[in-house]
């Protein structure tokens, strides 16, 4: 995630001081990533470093206030009209711990995806729970964080349905062949297929 | 949780369908219950036996073993038209397709339970108005099914399975046939009917849509694998306490 481009989105909307951009930042995305204030200050010097904010003074409390300098709004401009890239996908745990998992001996993989699934269920659920709260209300901060919600729904959805997936392969090629992963956990479904 | 909070409970429900060559066992010694004020969804495969969970659970199947009790009377052993009775009493049920009667209107279709019960025509038509009211189209009691959107028949028949405060209710795929919003819709008002005491038992093999309920069952084989739902996210939760 760039933190240097939500920073850059933020003042695109008005100037504002270190503090307040972790503000806003975390009422839109309702705290799914965490900013520190210390992570905010060094991309503030980054950003100043390669004129694309500068100081704007500070206000009646003394907080020294950005704003974006021309170069900085053109960054927010292309930021909003280029596509987010996906040139390598990013390392996936789970995707990996599978492939290890159906090559390694002795892993049961059934046991291994059923507990994953009760595990990414119940963060749905969670996620379900926050969203009935979220969209009781209707103000624009909590649009942009049901969206953020809603992202992370589907998101583990796809990773449930993925999972009922590998399931339903690896049961099959434990029918079709020498089982050499766990074999007492595809006994019965052999038996059956044998029927 | 007190015992009497139990609305639903299935004690090592098997059902056997055919014999011999054909024989087939769609449940396993499965133990199931379900509170009052609680939604259980219920997942699994097509083939692991959660419609026939659903359709033993509302005693329109009877197990080849085990018991099934609606707030603890014992369906197996009830004859037929005390199992009949209690099903149009206590039991709603709603259904993928909708199962509206296409000749009568809205407020028809979800009266017809009570008034086959023997409530008054006019007192069922009240009971039918409030359960259209609580659903959200009151305004539409005397439209027919075929003039209604999929998403409005759905509630109709939501209406029909909560009508005359039934405390059970049962959905077998309740969103199948409708768009992703619609759908969010008719578990929102599954979801409301169970905050306010029913209890709800939901058949889906969509997980987005199981998430609404506060336990899931994984069936596999006829067989409760798992379950998942009592511990949070810790980090979301505190932020939202926050909020």
């Amino acid at each position: 995630m760039s933190v240097k481009q939500a920073l850059l989105a933020l003042l695109e909307q008005e100037p504002m001081y270190g503090y307040q951009l972790r503000t806003e930042f975390e009422a839109r995305t309702g705290s799914a990533w965490p900013l520190n204030v210390g992570q905010v200050y060094t991309t503030l010097t980054r950003l100043e470093r390669d004129g694309l904010v500068e100081p704007a003074g500070a206000d009646d409390e003394g907080h020294e206030i950005w704003r974006l300098t021309a170069a900085g709004h053109d960054e927010v401009a292309a930021w909003f009209t280029t596509p987010v890239a996906r040139t390598q996908p990013p390392r996936d745990e789970l995707a990996i711990k599978l492939a290890l998992a159906v090559t390694v001996p002795g892993v049961d993989v059934g046991t291994l995806i059923q507990r994953q699934r009760s595990a990414t269920m119940g963060a749905l659920q969670d996620y379900t729970r926050l969203k009935r709260q979220a969209d009781a209300s209707t103000g624009r901060t909590d649009l942009a964080w049901s969206l953020v919600l809603d992202s992370l729904v589907f998101a583990a959805e796809a990773e449930i349905r993925w999972l009922d997936h590998c399931e339903a392969r690896v049961r099959r090629v434990a029918t079709e062949s020498t089982p050499l992963i766990a074999p007492a956990r595809f006994e019965r479904d052999e038996q059956e297929a044998g029927r | 949780m007190s015992p009497s909070s139990v609305v639903l409970r299935l004690h090592g429900v098997t059902r056997v369908h055919g014999e011999g060559a054909t024989r087939v066992e769609a449940l396993r010694g499965v133990s199931f219950a379900a509170h009052a004020g609680e939604l259980v969804a219920v997942m699994g495969p097509s083939g692991s036996g959660k419609s026939t969970l659903l359709t033993i659970a509302g005693g329109l199947d009877q197990p080849t073993e085990g018991r099934v009790e609606v707030e603890g009377t014992d369906l197996v052993a009830l004859p037929r038209a005390g199992r009949s009775r209690l099903r149009r009493t206590s039991i709603g049920y709603v259904f993928q397709g909708f199962n509206l009667i296409p000749a009568l209107s809205a407020a028809e279709n979800v009266a017809l339970p009570l008034e086959l019960d023997g409530t008054r025509t006019r007192a069922a038509r009240q009971a039918a108005l409030r359960a259209l009211e609580e659903v959200g189209i009151v305004e539409l009691a005397d439209r027919f099914p075929d003039d209604m959107s999929g998403g409005q028949q759905q509630r109709v028949a939501i209406a029909r399975a909560i009508v005359g405060e039934r405390r059970l209710v049962l959905a077998d795929e309740p969103t199948g046939a409708l768009d992703s919003e619609t759908g969010e819709e008719v578990l929102r008002l599954l979801r409301a009917r169970c905050d306010a005491g029913a209890a709800g038992v939901l058949v889906t093999h969509e997980s987005r849509h199981a998430a609404w309920a506060d336990r899931v069952v994984f069936l596999r084989d006829g067989v409760v694998v798992d379950e998942s739902g009592c511990e949070p996210v810790e980090s979301l939760l505190e932020t939202s306490d926050a909020r």
